[in-house]
């Protein structure tokens, strides 16, 4: 019986051994006998094209990857692909600065809209509500998502003083959290995908530590707190140490939504037009689809984990700002003596 | 994959864009003042009252608690007390009646005892006095049976007989 058990998972890789080849093959040799009737006088893509097929193979991959980044990157047209496509208005520059309504820009508002429309529903109806009657369906929901921004991450990070904080943070969460979610639904672009619009969510959470900090400390605390109660003799390096590290803290911010939230819509559309590549409905049904499914559930939890991460580090910032007074005084005290 | 890295440098993914940056400030700022004002104050507000209410209600059920517990150890104080309290009285009660007991009894005792002692006198008496009589008597059936007997012949028979007749009309007359 144990030498059965040993065997059997050895069978089962050899029979996948003989049979991948055989369907990768099948599906080639189809798109090959496709590609021979339509007649179609280059050779056909795969790991194996020659050389000379080389200038068809580089602009199917160059047309995939167009398609990729079109789908990424930020236009000014709005495309349904099949049914046609919006042209956004184009505004004349301000002050040197293009401010036309981008692809972005729409999802950003579609984003407000749905905020306020959401919120000015469950906002009323706290509003109505007794503190002794319980929520009901769509404001409980909020409320399980909005206790837990209050209390795991404003009030375990923040501490003392963390109310004023918290308006901040609660729109930075549910506006990430749903550049993220329209971001993954058909035609829907991914605002938080664009590192311009991260930079300005990260800016405000700079500028909040930064006035957290002054307020909390006093400029005096505020300039001590650069040279992080050091011997003078190393201000010259730890002062420009804690500078760069004030701009560190929301610059990978920024990079971390950005790119987490690009690279995912990458990988799902690199898995699709895998099967465009190859042409094959063999790899299409075995590996695209299967694989694009998996990364679309891992993205729905990854833009809840991302505007969670970015939401919980601005309050890590803040709370790092703001507390540690004691502790610093009593630094630098012993820096003195 | 060489042509996409190009792309992607090529294409500027990380290109600043100052417009797209003022609106996501300007979307973003109106956003949070709005939200704030509709949304999030009342929400926390709400929030924070249930929370005091449920803290309130906390402590008052446990104030309530306490107080029931409180009490409750007086109720049981006082039924014990109260307890207490009958056993002696029961107590008391028993120990007078068998104060009360006793005294009668011994009242009674001694009653019975001063009139028993006050019958054995008086019985006593009369038995004196029936003897005294009786005495009498015997002396006077003394005398008369003399009298008899020296009144007939002095008749030893005789004699004997009116003794006999007169001792027999003693017993006669005595009973």
């Amino acid at each position: 019986m144990k030498r059965l058990n040993v065997l059997q998972p050895k069978v089962l890789l050899k029979v996948i051994a003989i049979l991948v080849p055989l369907i990768v093959n099948v599906g080639q040799l189809s798109s090959l006998s496709y590609a021979e009737t339509q007649a179609v006088p280059v050779e056909v893509v795969g790991e194996h094209a020659a050389p000379a097929a080389h200038g068809a193979d580089a602009h199917g991959e160059e047309k995939a990857g167009d398609v990729i980044m079109h789908h990424i990157f930020d236009s000014h047209v709005f495309a349904f692909e099949p049914f046609g496509e919006i042209d956004l208005p184009q505004l004349p520059p301000v002050a040197g600065i293009d401010i036309s309504i981008t692809k972005h820009v729409v999802m950003m508002w579609l984003v407000a809209a749905i905020l306020l429309v959401v919120f000015s529903i469950v906002g009323s109806k706290y509003k109505n509500m007794g503190a002794r009657q319980a929520p009901k369906g769509l404001a409980n929901a909020m409320e399980a998502l909005v206790e837990f921004i209050r209390l795991d991450v404003a009030k375990s990070n923040i501490g003392h003083g963390y109310e004023r904080h918290l308006p901040y943070l609660l729109t930075v969460f549910f506006f990430i959290l749903l550049c993220n979610l329209l971001g993954l639904i058909p035609y829907g672009a991914t605002a938080t995908g664009n590192i311009n619009v991260t930079l300005a969510l990260a800016i405000f959470t700079f500028f909040i530590t930064q006035i957290a900090a002054l307020k909390a400390h006093g400029v005096k605390g505020f300039l001590a707190h650069l040279t992080a109660g050091t011997h003078w003799s190393l201000w010259i390096i730890m002062i420009p140490i804690e500078v760069i590290g004030l701009f560190t803290k929301p610059f990978a911010l920024a990079i971390r939504l950005f790119a987490n939230m690009t690279a995912g819509h990458i990988v799902i559309l690199s898995l699709i037009f895998i099967s465009f590549i190859l042409k094959s409905y063999v790899v299409a049904v075995a590996v695209s689809v299967p694989f694009s499914i998996f990364i679309y559930l891992l993205e729905l939890f990854v833009a809840f984990l991302q505007a969670f991460i970015f939401t919980m580090l601005s309050a890590l910032f803040i709370g790092l700002a703001t507390a540690h007074e004691g502790h610093d005084e009593h630094e630098a005290e012993a820096a003195h003596h | 994959m060489l042509t996409s890295g190009i792309i992607l440098l090529e294409a500027n993914l990380l290109s600043p864009n100052p417009g797209l940056i003022f609106w996501t400030a300007v979307t973003f700022v109106i956003v949070l003042l709005i939200l704030k004002k509709i949304a999030w104050g009342p929400i926390i507000t709400a929030l924070e009252e249930r929370e005091k209410g449920i803290q309130t209600s906390i402590d008052r059920a446990h104030q309530a608690k306490d107080e029931a517990e409180s009490i409750l150890r007086k109720n049981k104080e006082m039924l014990a007390k109260a307890d207490a309290e009958a056993d002696k009285i029961i107590r008391e009660g028993k120990e007078y009646a068998e104060k009360l007991r006793a005294d009668i009894t011994g009242k009674a005792q001694e009653e019975s005892k001063k009139m028993i002692a006050s019958a054995v006198n008086a019985i006593e008496q009369e038995k004196q006095r029936a003897l005294d009589v009786l005495r009498n008597e015997v002396a006077d059936l003394a005398v008369m049976g003399a009298e008899k007997i020296i009144k007939t012949a002095l008749n030893a028979d005789l004699q004997k007989k009116i003794v006999n007749s007169m001792l027999e009309d003693l017993s006669t007359k005595r009973n």
